[in-house]
């Protein structure tokens, strides 16, 4: 038994929610009861979904268990075959009904529907939603695609592309890109799957030369099978980041048989983090934390294309902790590999970091701690499905990602002239960089009480009462507003460590120094 | 449960006709939903789910990522190892128990809440919270209840929960004075001081309001306790409360000016409160509730409305809006009728009007679209699917998460089916869009 106050991933019937509404053609019959029909909402609110995912639900209830749950099954999926005229049918259990054994795969066998129906076992009580979702498309490339040798004559430059989902993170816009980039390149995308395929799509893809493999997460177990059991091999490099898309095109081409070419500058993250505005990103410490695809692609970019410093690295998945850790490795930190959010969050205070890429979640953390945060990963929310065209991968993406991580920050002459000017009365603590939201970060007065007695204690963001001298705290006050709130953190976190009480100046400049990179 | 036998307790045997019932999906939340608002009506308690990741992300979802921060509840995760006889259910438990209240030694009520994965194992949570007891009271009070999907939808885990506040008689303050009369029902902390306000005017003193900001305080019962109900869902609540020898003051639901007079008017008639105080008290706050309401009514006047089932609420939701906006009903979905509790509700409907209970989706969709409503009352899962075809829907959930109660506030319910037909009328190409649709 696990405590869990909110979570990263659904269950693993949700992640085979996103396959089948990530389809067309696909229907899913859920044996679950009616209070799982809440999954809707993550596609019709989140996504804006403008139809009902394809998923009728059992909905059975505790009357039903006297009697046959079975029977209900059968209803359901007779029903909604008649309703929605699927070209195929997904059948499985959510967490309740697996408990009641009922079989949803041997039971759709029973009712000779005239469509293929593929039954799917996902242990709700061991796996989560990634899983769930790589699970299900794997059933469904099986099923669909067979072992029937694939033609002669597949054109070297044809491939799939595998792995976009509904309610994956910015997978709508990464697609477009990338198809653009590959076509652009003289490669012919067949299928992109699951996202928009039919069943007869998939049972196309041994028809491309090789696969494009976008989000491991879900398309990592598909493409193995594709390559031993037909014989296709599968990119390794995600696009995200302008080294990746380069490293990935190449590999593209290599793959595709097409000669080695210089590709031309295609972005403008890299002149931008030359151009000398830039320079206050330098060692800029950074927290990464999400799925292990964009943690990773992200820890690259930070420390290669933008000089931050990585602080921390992690993923909520355990399935790819090896990869995570190997990366972490490669930027001095120790991984985080941890599905509780409590965890996290301690570790973003340790590090100390000075923006955080995460998930909603850390965004929510990082909000609380008055951090600058962007969001690179699911779980999201429904102000991750912008309105705007805004990949994560390729050129585009990449400018999108100098953009959406640098704009949380205060920008670098800005910071420097509001230094300048920080005694000039319209520059009080109250006044925040003109392109930053009054709310910023950082300039909450509340946060800075002024100081009315000897010695005040102030709850931290650490979670302990620290208590300063009342000229430590005067002495505070005059470090720049903008920087105050870090000042205090690293200061108590400093005297927490060593056991100093009260804090004053001494600790406050022991404290500077300590932390000066 | 059996068929509810509506015409025979209506006020004009014709009006409402037998509702349909229709076996399907249901698309409704599970009672688990109701954990939302009742952590944080009730303070001192933390709600302990004792379920499945499914449950977990329920929560998570409904209460949307906004709240975040460290909630007063949280899901124990049953495992495989759990599950497979590896691990002892309820060792495990007592250990996941132990954690949390050494991280939330503020916890005053500890509330084990019955998931359908529990259930279905037969999980047995009052035992549990009995073992719990002997280790934990009194510094912290454990109490069990369902919340599960099989057994509950929506609203009925607040019913649930009341429930088992009152069967658990050790935890009930005994001695003291008892109290004169119980209003039964989550309230906004906003509508209940309202409330308590008006009760002084009128001169009734020993009023409690269950479930309070700290869940039972001064719930003492005596021979002579009466009860209301502020929400029309507490069926078994009140029966606990019968139970316990209180009586029900029968009125409709302080929904809307007319529902808010009435349902105080029933107070003041069985504890023989002087009408013409009455009269005197209520005057004001019903002049401003009918003057906010005004604001609204030309947007509903003669708008025809579908209620999907959500929170038992619909009859009474459909009483204010057919007779104090002039709205038209086209069909009244519950996932439940209470048959006694909502009998003056369905009485005050027009005659003819379709009643539904429990549903088939599917069904009710089809029978929507035919009905071509100005105004669809649904769930987040049909709402923009809904609009997407280019219909105006408003979320019920809504009615459930905000202050909606008393004359204060009956402005604010006009106004929340009414900014959807605003908003559809302001935005480009509203009006066509419908048209395009049909
Ligand atoms: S319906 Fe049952 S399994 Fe699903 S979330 Fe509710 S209690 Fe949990
Ligand atoms: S602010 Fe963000 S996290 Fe909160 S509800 Fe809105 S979209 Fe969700």
């Amino acid at each position: 038994m696990k405590l869990s106050m909110w979570t990263y991933e659904g269950p693993p019937h949700v992640g085979a929610m996103r396959i089948a509404a990530s389809m067309q053609g696909v229907h899913y019959v859920l044996h679950a009861p009616q209070g799982d029909t809440y999954a809707d909402l993550l596609f019709t609110m989140i996504e804006r979904r403008q139809s009902r995912p394809p998923v009728t639900y059992t909905t059975f209830q505790a009357r039903d268990l006297a009697g046959s749950t079975a029977d209900v099954f059968k209803t359901a999926c007779r029903d909604a075959v008649a309703r929605f005229a699927p070209d195929a049918l997904l059948v499985g259990a959510s967490c309740t009904a697996e408990l009641l054994q009922d079989d949803p795969g041997g039971l759709a066998r029973t009712l000779d529907v005239p469509i293929p129906v593929v039954p799917l076992e996902l242990p709700s009580y061991q796996k989560k939603e990634n899983w769930g979702a790589a699970e299900t498309f794997y059933r469904m490339v099986r099923a669909f695609v067979g072992r029937a040798p694939r033609p002669e004559n597949i054109p070297a430059n044809s491939c799939n592309i595998l792995g976009p989902t509904s309610l994956g993170f910015r997978c709508r816009d990464d697609v477009t890109e990338i198809v653009k980039l590959l076509t652009d390149e003289g490669l012919d995308v067949r299928v992109v799957a699951p996202l928009g395929a039919t069943p007869a799509d998939l049972a196309r893809l041994p028809q491309a030369a090789f696969n494009i493999v976008l989000y491991p997460e879900i398309a990592d177990v598909t493409a193995r099978w594709l390559k031993t059991a037909h014989g296709m091999p599968f990119t390794s490099t995600v696009p995200i980041g302008v080294g990746a898309t380069e490293q990935f095109l190449a590999e593209v081409r290599a793959l595709a048989g097409l000669p080695k070419r210089e590709s031309p500058r295609r972005d403008r993250l890299t002149w931008y983090s030359r151009s000398i505005d830039s320079n206050y990103l330098t060692n800029k410490r950074v927290f990464i934390f999400g799925d292990a695809t964009h943690a990773i692609a992200a820890a690259r970019i930070a420390s290669e294309e933008l000089g931050f410093r990585v602080c921390g690295l992690g993923t909520y998945m355990r399935e790819f902790a090896r990869d995570v850790r190997d990366a972490a490795a490669r930027y001095g930190v120790e991984a985080l590999i941890s599905d509780d959010h409590l965890e996290v969050e301690a570790a973003i205070v340790a590090a100390r970091p000075e923006l955080v890429l995460g998930t909603q979640m850390e965004r929510h953390i990082a909000k609380r701690l008055r951090v600058p945060c962007a969001v690179i990963s699911a779980p999201t929310h429904v102000q991750d499905f912008p309105a705007r065209y805004s990949p994560q991968m390729g050129f585009e993406g990449a400018n999108v990602i100098f953009d959406s991580w640098v704009h949380p920050l205060m920008m670098g002459l800005e910071e420097h002239l509001l230094q300048m000017f920080r005694d000039d009365f319209e520059f009080n603590d109250g006044a925040a960089a003109s392109h930053l939201h009054p709310q910023a970060p950082a300039v909450k007065p509340a946060a800075d009480p002024a100081p009315v007695a000897a010695a005040i204690a102030v709850a931290s963001p650490v979670g302990v009462i620290a208590t300063w001298t009342l000229e430590a705290e005067r002495e505070l006050q005059k470090v720049p507003f903008f920087v105050r709130g870090k000042a205090r953190r690293n200061t108590e976190l400093f005297a927490q460590g060593k056991g100093i009480h009260p804090i004053t100046v001494e600790t406050l400049y022991d404290a500077k120094a300590h932390f000066a990179r | 449960m059996s068929l509810p036998q509506l015409a025979s307790t209506c006020n004009e045997p014709t009006a409402v006709a037998q509702p349909i019932r229709q076996r399907g999906q249901h698309e409704v939340f599970c009672g688990l939903t109701s954990i939302i608002w009742l952590h944080r009506k009730v303070q001192d308690a933390f709600f302990l789910v004792v379920g499945s990741r499914t449950c977990a992300h329920l929560l998570q979802s409904a209460a949307g990522v906004m709240i975040f921060s460290e909630p007063r509840f949280a899901t124990a995760i049953m495992e495989e190892r759990d599950l497979a006889g590896m691990a002892d259910m309820h060792d495990e438990l007592d250990n996941v128990v132990a954690r949390l209240l050494e991280r939330r030694p503020d916890i005053r009520m500890l509330v084990l809440v019955g998931s359908c994965p529990s259930e279905v194992i037969k999980f047995d949570l009052t035992r549990a919270a009995t073992r719990l007891n002997a280790v934990h009271a009194p510094r912290h009070r454990v109490i069990a209840y369902s919340g599960s999907g099989i057994e509950t939808t929506f609203t009925q885990g607040e019913d649930n929960f009341l429930a088992a506040l009152i069967a658990d008689k050790v935890a009930a303050p005994s001695g003291g004075t008892p109290a004169k009369l119980v209003v039964v029902g989550c309230l906004a902390d906003v509508v209940e001081d309202q409330f308590a306000r008006l009760f002084a005017e009128l001169g009734l003193n020993g009023v409690v309001f269950l479930p309070g900001r700290d869940a039972i305080k001064g719930l003492v019962m005596g021979p002579d306790t009466r009860f209301i109900l502020a929400q029309p869902y507490l069926g078994a609540t009140a029966a606990a409360l019968e139970a316990r020898g209180a009586r029900r003051i029968d009125a409709i639901f302080p929904l809307g000016a007319e529902g808010t007079s009435a349902w105080l008017r029933a107070i003041c008639t069985a504890f023989g409160v002087d009408m013409v105080r009455f009269d005197a008290v209520v005057a004001q706050p019903r002049r401003r509730a009918a003057e906010a309401m005004a604001h609204y009514r030309p947007w509903l006047e003669g708008r025809s409305v579908f209620f999907f089932p959500d929170s038992q609420m619909e009859p009474s939701l459909a009483r204010f809006l057919s007779r104090e906006m002039g709205s038209e009903l086209l069909e009244v979905g519950s996932p439940y009728l209470h048959r006694e509790h909502v009998a003056g509700e369905l009485a005050l409907l027009p005659a003819g009007v379709i009643i539904s209970e429990g549903q088939d989706v599917d069904l009710q969709i089809e029978r929507c679209r035919d009905a071509n409503p100005d105004l669809i009352v649904c769930g987040l899962g049909l709402a923009n699917p809904f609009e997407a075809e280019g219909r105006v829907s408003k979320w019920s959930i809504e009615f459930s998460f905000t202050p909606i109660q008393g004359f204060e506030q009956a402005g604010d319910l006009a106004e929340l089916f009414a900014r959807p037909l605003m908003r559809n009328a302001m935005l480009s190409g509203g009006a066509e869009r419908r048209g395009a649709a049909q």
